[in-house]
């Protein structure tokens, strides 16, 4: 049964939600530029509750289920969160109210500020970034402001690893930069010899994620850092996988330049079925003078202003501030935790992982046999023998539950399955997420077919995605000739 | 620990089964000398604790409902209808994710599908995506779209385009070669009466950009002047910006004026102000260009049993497929607010959208006809305009704000602060949040502090 759209629903002089009467005289605007029609869909406010409703039942999420996306961090939001971000007093600010009257929302926006840079090992934040390729843009826009500096607008090369994220060089490519892969070596780690042999004064930045998209901490970091540095190359940090380092290593201690932070992976703010997040860009001196601006700073009376500044600046990133609703819900997971409460996340978010690990590894095959952090990587490849491939396997764990993990990344890991547990879940889920992988896999032994055409219980049965691109119906039909 | 689960049982359990003897050991690979580093915050505080602190926090702000709003430029205090956080607030949206397993987010891709939709009819072209960051990053790809398209490295961007969205599009075009040209406003006497087409427009050029209504308010007829027309007989495309998308419901789209790709910011339909964010860009084009859109794009299909389904599609476009070639490096976008878009225009259908544009456009009116007759106030922006209106003043403008702001009012923004030769006048807005009474008594208190002059 599937839900109709709202383009169905809809009926011609159906009432909708009512405005107060005017108190004004109705003032006409020129014929000239006004639209001839305006096909909205017309619902009554039951018919949309209803739609609605009946669509959130045919999501998977957190709240009702394991969620174990490789590099997603799919932890528990707290509620809390959600209370505190609608206080009037943070959600009915305009962001062009005179300073003194947001001067409380302008010191939640420091004290992040600072708390990140803290954490991570940086000397300054900017906030503004709307999610992490976001903050990867702003990173990689002031390291080629860094170099243009100094006269070295000829680096125009970035190196990124081949087990990296796809925005790290669809982020290159928008700033202009041509990227070369490095590849990675036996033990899971960016080989620092092939790093070497790319290296050249056309190189204008390392783009790494560390612990890596194999969920693996790279052993060579500190060798890495320097070479890149002596090259007079700067190191860009993702900062997807901060989960497994909080309290354990600070990237900047490391000798970052720069990093990004995925709010909405580490520090709790929901996910919103594909956003919004916000990834904050925390930098160390070399880079402060060229990031973006607006940040808040603070005056020797104590009093938030909004400060532009200098020359060097790389200039704003999006219109305002920020996602000021995620930085409220940030802010309030960061004060409910302390240092101490950090350290013990990434701590548990680690041991659960390593367990998971532990129980899959004899069955599935483990292609970097080392411990691991936050998350695993696993290969499909056993039971692709089988006529079972790593996409069939997703799609049975629905049956069974489960969302299913990240699969096909990283492009390095033949039929890869990454899973990130996070540190919010208890050992008898991690059990029975173990025991329903073991039983995929002893079903792709014994009846392949079930793994074939699976899903069975979802609101539907596995789709077609070949004939959306080939045929795309991208919006309803208008009813329009 | 707060929202960790493990008990001391289940931690020895486990880390039998690892085969460590306690979790540092899982920590070994990180350099010794950096490994377990002190953070310098404050102690944790408990629900209760935290919940006051945010609340003091919270109060020591002043808020809309606290005060009367005269200030839009691109950010906008319109009612939204109370069923619309009920929707939102529904976790099994906001704690999923992207829909990468389909047949497990069927929710969320209907809703996606269903935004797209109603994207393609607000701004009257034929596909959309499911949304980019908000309106200022939503031009700037836009922009670089049509250099794609093109091939082509010279922008024209009108000056009466939000000077935030401009500054955003330098920084995002910085460096790359391309040559951004500013298009002034154009002055009939002393109004100002949007964009002229400048002699810069020729075959080097890859888009023209305006705002519609303009960043003074001012709507222009585009079909009158041919914009369009003349646009493409240079093989150039028209990018249109719309900052204050509740005008869709009584101004002609851009698709009907020629745009052929036009961006909107969605906050002011149904999304909260939030000091700024987190809101939602909407973009929007023609069909022959849909291989160069970013962003996420939701696909109608079928599953094996021939049921109706939804699907992310044409990800060929996008940076976890085509990595360096991909059209943008954007991954998670800002879709639970198309979901407060989605159902506030499900909830206010065309006659409450048309409504809520005629009653912000009426109370601009009336505003600035009282206003304009005040001694020593002069309305700067040409009519026709919408919801939004420069007006020069007599005395000085930061002073008139301060002042304002003592008698409970936000007034217009002060225009010095982007454009020079406007250092005394302030764009003042309208909604239908604005009472008559606030507007009369705004009227009493300008017309009181310009006597002073």
């Amino acid at each position: 049964m599937s839900e109709p759209l709202l383009s169905e629903v809809s009926r011609p002089g159906r009432p909708g939600h009512q405005l107060p009467a005017c108190d004004v005289p109705d003032a006409p605007l020129p014929e000239a530029v006004l639209r001839d029609e305006l096909r909205l869909p017309e619902l009554g406010e039951l018919e949309v509750i209803r739609h609605f409703t009946h669509l959130s039942q045919c999501n998977v999420s957190i709240d009702t289920t394991f969620y174990p996306l490789g590099s997603c961090t799919m932890k528990y939001n707290p509620r809390i969160n959600e209370d505190v971000a609608r206080l009037p007093g943070f959600a009915l600010l305009h962001p062009y109210q005179p300073e003194e009257t947001v001067q409380g929302a302008l010191r939640l926006m420091y004290e992040l500020q600072r708390a990140l840079a803290e954490i991570t090992g940086f000397s300054a934040t900017c906030l503004q970034p709307a999610a992490g390729a976001h903050g990867e843009l702003a990173g990689m826009l002031m390291i080629r402001a860094y170099h243009q500096r100094r006269g070295q607008g000829h680096r125009t090369k970035v190196l990124i690893p081949s087990s990296a994220h796809g925005t790290n060089p669809a982020t290159a490519a928008m700033c202009g930069y041509y990227t070369v892969a490095v590849p990675t070596d036996a033990r899971g780690n960016v080989d620092p010899e092939r790093l070497r042999a790319e290296l050249d004064e056309h190189t204008a930045a390392l783009m790494i994620t560390n612990p890596s998209t194999l969920g693996l901490f790279e052993e060579h970091i500190q060798e890495i850092v320097q070479a890149v540095h002596e090259a007079g190359a700067l190191v860009y940090g993702d900062g997807a996988n901060l989960n497994a380092i909080l309290g354990m290593v600070k990237p900047g201690a490391l000798g970052f330049d720069a990093l990004h932070i995925n709010v909405h992976k580490t520090f709790s703010t929901p996910h919103g079925a594909g956003g919004p997040g916000a990834g904050p860009v925390v930098v160390g001196p070399t880079l402060e003078p060229f990031l973006p601006r607006p940040i808040v700073a603070r005056d020797a009376q104590g009093h938030y202003t909004l400060d532009g500044g200098g020359p060097d600046s790389i200039g704003r990133l999006r219109a305002f501030y920020g996602h000021f609703g995620i930085f409220v819900r940030a802010y309030t997971y960061l004060r409910m935790h302390g240092a101490d409460g950090l350290r013990r996340i990434s701590e548990a978010a680690v041991l659960n992982a390593n367990y998971l690990r532990s129980l899959l590894q004899g069955v599935y095959e483990l292609p970097y046999p080392r411990t691991c952090m936050h998350e695993f990587v696993l290969s499909g490849r056993r039971q692709k023998v089988l006529g079972v491939k790593t996409l069939d396997i997703a799609k049975r764990l629905i049956d069974y539950g489960f969302h299913p993990p990240t699969i096909y990344f990283p492009l390095i890991v033949e039929e890869a399955i990454m899973a990130e547990p996070t540190e919010t879940e208890s050992k008898d889920t991690l059990d029975a997420f173990a025991q329903a992988l073991l039983a995929i896999a002893r079903e792709a032994e014994a009846n392949p077919d079930l793994a074939r055409s699976a899903p069975h219980t979802a609101p539907v049965r596995r789709l077609d995605e070949v004939t959306a691109a080939r045929k795309p119906i991208l919006r309803w039909d208008s009813g329009r000739k | 620990m707060v929202f960790i689960p493990l008990t001391e049982q289940e931690r020895a359990e486990m880390l039998a089964r690892v085969g460590v003897a306690s979790t540092d050991e899982l920590f070994e690979a990180i350099p010794a000398e950096h490994r377990f580093p002190r953070l310098d915050l404050p102690p944790a505080l408990a629900e209760l604790e935290v919940a006051r602190h945010l609340a003091e926090l919270a109060a020591s702000n002043r808020h809309l409902e606290q005060m009367a709003c005269f200030v839009g430029a691109g950010a906008y205090y319109h009612s939204i209808p109370s069923a619309v956080a009920h929707i939102t607030g529904r976790s099994e949206f906001y704690t999923a994710y992207t829909p990468y397993q389909a047949e497990a987010s069927q929710g969320t891709l209907q809703f996606m599908f269903e935004f797209q939709s109603l994207a393609c009819e607000l701004l009257g072209l034929d596909v959309a995506n499911a949304s980019v960051y908000d309106g200022s990053t939503a031009l700037a790809e836009a922009v670089l779209m049509a250099q794609r398209v093109t091939r082509r490295d010279r922008v024209l961007v009108a000056d009466s385009v939000h000077p935030e969205y401009r500054a955003v599009l330098r920084t995002y075009l910085g460096g790359r070669g391309l040559d951004l040209v500013a298009v002034p406003t154009r002055l009939v006497g002393e109004a100002l009466a949007g964009v002229e087409l400048p002699d810069q427009l020729d075959q080097r050029t890859a888009c023209v950009v305006v705002q519609q209504p303009d960043f003074f308010g001012h709507v222009k007829d585009f079909r009158a002047e041919r914009l369009a027309e003349r646009v493409h007989a240079q093989g150039a495309l028209l990018v249109a910006v719309v900052a204050e998308p509740v005008s869709l419901g009584l101004l002609a789209p851009p698709g009907a004026w020629g745009a052929d790709i036009a961006v909107a910011e969605g906050q002011a339909l149904g999304v909260p102000l939030q000091f700024g964010g987190p809101w939602a860009g909407l973009m929007a084009c023609r069909q022959e260009h849909v291989r160069q859109l970013p962003g996420r794009i939701v696909g109608q299909t079928v599953d094996m049993e021939g049921r109706r389904g939804f699907v992310l599609t044409l990800q060929a476009r996008e940076q976890h497929i085509r990595r360096e070639k991909a059209t943008s490096n954007i991954c998670t976008s800002q879709t639970l607010l198309t979901l407060a878009i989605t159902a506030y225009l499900s909830l206010m259908g065309p006659a409450g959208l048309r409504e809520v544009a005629r009653q912000s456009h009426a109370k601009a009116a009336y505003a600035a006809s009282r206003i304009g007759r005040l001694p020593g106030y002069r309305v700067l922006t040409a009519e026709p305009f919408f919801n939004e209106f420069a007006v020069a003043c007599p005395t000085e403008a930061r002073q008139l704000r301060r002042d304002l702001l003592e008698r409970g009012a936000i007034g217009g923004l002060e225009l010095g602060r982007f454009y020079p030769r406007l250092s005394n006048a302030l764009l003042f807005c309208c909604t239908e949040m604005n009472t008559r009474q606030q507007i009369d008594r705004l009227v009493e208190a300008l017309a009181e502090l310009g006597g002073a002059a």
